[in-house]
């Protein structure tokens, strides 16, 4: 324990000390090549301008090489691996593709994937905009929002193991410990094995993802809620709209593109989901989806490298153009489009 | 037909009282401005009448009915916000048309009222437009014209005009009155801190401050008879002089009001004049104002065209026989000579 706190605090003390190193000195060496001082006028305003050309780049430098490294080499690596075989080393074309559109397993992880992707982001984004609205009209509402919010600070792993004891079976006329077969049981009915109910289970484990997102949807929503001008809405009760209309009609249309926003976000999060699946079933009972596939196909089992990088490429494909609009509108929000 | 009365209104938020005992009785058709400075509860009490803001004690009555309790959209009010609070997401047609949809009016009607209302603002070739496509000027007209479609018997402004530049402003002060014409029998009721808006609007000004009405009347009334300090240095422009000492008690009163418009500048003495030097002056071409020092105070004259009078000169200043005004202890107007 000590070892490891102290290795974490080694580890930040040369993160932080390495990152003011290598902007003073680099800045510094910056100054001393190409000097500004009083003696030479000329080349002093030329420099300054060749400083400030290079500067921004120093600044840049780390976070390209980094990303370089970590996410642009990898997406050209995995390309190249998905035209590839098992170990990597044929070339078999367009293979891995074919083999993917006619695997049961692929199909069944598309189709659960097409699930979440209905289910979750609409859920989160409705949820958190319903209580959005009402935690802003009651006095325990911060409260209320800072629970909401809480499962956001919970690891994906670590909301799985809680809400495993949720669904948690035991055998009939055994003490139930998971809390919804225990009131299943309270209201009279049997207990379920409620992760093993092929088609169901999918939906059981999105509660849990809709259980994490919710209160990210609730915080930037509120936010967005609150900046709607005020006499617009005063406007509108003049106007004879009852509450609800002017939710729908005057509240809702205003935060648009924040509503975009959280939803393209919470998109992507779904497409890329895994740890909640590895965690709750791995990927049993119909409940497959493509991270865990892919993970499965590439490091299980011996890997299949090729087959692995297949489906990693068409996850990529079915993020990027979400994550090109969920950007696009972020920026015009910040431009005050709105 | 809309007679609107208050009684005893009161507004507190906690312990903050805003509105203190007000009384108020404006007849059908009125234009009524209240003016006071920032935060002497004009707005509140306008959003009282609205039904924005609740009334803490006292009542609101609408043609002889008490509506303390009415929601806005039944009151029969029409209210246009200083941002104009158009529908950012909606179009111009949208705009006009929401509150009739509330109503349920049907959609051909609808469409007629509307067109109507476009046609009689000039907002016709913009009525598929969004606010955000349209001019200052062009807006307000919207927001105006969605009170006019409701066929509201009273129109709340608040501070309409604060948001235009000059020259709409004044442009706008006139479409406003117009409209007022067109409209004899809708109250209308108008907020404003701009004291030339209440003066060429009001058929009636209110003056409040510090959440008290000091005085009800028409713009001349207020002019020539302001019923005490508060009124007669908030109504003028440049204020009324307010000299208290030796030429008040020559008066017989506490405080002397001299506009300065009425005093006589002149290079010699006479009778109850008063000596002073002059500080600065302002040329505006059509008149001048002469800031002159005296032993009583800073005092404004104002004359006619161009001033020959320079910065340090002597002069004397005289009130004009019969306008000044006068006041008591409480500062209270006293009547008669």
């Amino acid at each position: 324990m000590t070892a490891q706190l102290f290795s974490a605090l080694l580890t930040v003390v040369i993160g932080v000390g390495g990152c003011l190193a290598y902007f003073w000195g680099s800045n510094t060496l910056l100054d001393r090549l190409l000097p500004v001082d009083a003696s030479n006028d000329e080349r002093s305003i030329r420099n300054l301008k060749r400083q400030s050309t290079v500067r921004p780049w120093l600044f840049l430098l780390p976070a390209l090489i980094l990303l370089t490294i970590y996410l642009i080499y990898p997406v050209f690596q995995t390309i190249w691996l998905s035209f590839h075989d098992k170990a990597g080393d044929a070339f078999v074309g367009l293979d891995n593709y074919r083999w993917a559109l006619n695997d049961t397993g692929f199909r069944t992880s598309i189709f659960n994937n097409f699930l979440w992707l209905l289910v979750v982001p609409a859920a989160c984004t409705f949820l958190g905009l319903v209580i959005a609205v009402l935690t802003d009209r009651i006095w325990w509402g911060p409260l209320a929002k800072s629970f909401i919010f809480l499962p956001m600070a919970i690891s994906f792993v670590g909301a799985s193991v809680i809400w495993k004891f949720v669904y948690d079976y035991r055998a009939e006329g055994q003490e139930q410990i998971g809390i919804l077969n225990a009131v299943v049981e309270w209201f009279g009915f049997s207990p379920q094995v409620w992760i093993a109910m092929p088609f169901w289970n999918n939906f059981f484990l999105m509660v849990i993802l809709i259980w994490i997102q919710t209160g990210f949807a609730t915080v930037i929503l509120g936010a967005a809620l609150r900046g709607v001008p005020e006499d617009t809405l005063e406007a509108a009760v003049i106007d004879g709209a009852g509450p609800f209309k002017i939710f729908w009609r005057i509240m809702v249309p205003q935060i648009m593109p924040t509503i975009i926003v959280v939803w393209t976000t919470i998109t992507v999060l779904v497409l890329k989901v895994f740890d909640i699946v590895l965690t709750m079933t791995n990927g049993q009972w119909d409940t497959q989806v493509l991270a865990n596939l892919m993970f499965d196909w590439m490091f299980r089992g011996g890997g299949d490298f090729g087959r692995g990088a297949a489906i990693a490429i068409i996850i990529m494909i079915a993020v990027l153009p979400i994550m090109i609009w969920n950007i696009r509108q972020a920026n015009a929000e910040q431009k005050g489009g709105h | 037909m809309a007679d609107i009365k208050l009684t005893n209104l009161n507004k507190s938020y906690g312990q903050v009282h805003i509105l203190k005992d007000v009384n108020l009785e404006i007849k059908s058709g009125e234009f009524i401005v209240f003016v006071g400075p920032s935060g002497c509860g004009k707005s509140t009490l306008l959003r009282s009448i609205c039904g924005l803001e609740s009334i803490s004690s006292g009542t609101l009555e609408i043609d002889h009915a008490v509506v303390n309790e009415v929601p806005p959209s039944k009151r029969g009010i029409a209210m246009v916000f200083q941002s104009y609070a158009l529908y950012p997401h909606m179009s111009v047609y949208e705009n006009i048309s929401f509150a009739l949809e509330n109503q349920g009016v049907p959609r051909a009607e609808i469409k007629t009222r509307v067109e109507k209302v476009a046609d009689m603002l000039q907002l016709t070739p913009y009525l598929t437009r969004l606010p955000k496509a349209l001019s200052g000027g062009q807006r307000q007209r919207v927001a105006i014209g969605r009170a006019i479609v409701r066929g509201a018997k009273v129109f709340l402004f608040d501070e309409p005009l604060s948001n235009l530049d000059a020259a709409l402003r004044v442009a706008t002060r006139m479409e406003i009155a117009k409209l007022k014409r067109g409209m004899p029998q809708t109250t209308m009721i108008y907020v404003t801190h701009d004291q030339v808006e209440a003066m060429t609007l009001a058929d009636r000004i209110v003056v409040l401050q510090a959440g008290r009405v000091e005085q009800v009347g028409t713009p001349m009334e207020l002019y020539e008879k302001p019923g005490n300090t508060f009124v007669a240095g908030f109504i003028g422009s440049p204020k009324m002089n307010l000299i208290t000492g030796a030429p008040a008690e020559k008066a017989k009163c506490k405080t002397l009001g001299v506009r300065p418009e009425h005093l006589d500048i002149s290079t010699k003495a006479s009778a109850g004049s008063m000596q002073g030097t002059v500080e600065y002056t302002e040329v505006l071409g059509s008149d001048s104002f002469i800031y002159v020092a005296t032993e009583h105070g800073l005092i404004t004259a104002r004359e006619n065209g161009r001033t020959a009078v320079r910065t340090g000169d002597k002069v004397h200043l005289k009130p004009v026989e019969g306008q000044v005004h006068r006041f008591d202890d409480n500062g209270k107007r006293i009547e008669g000579k």
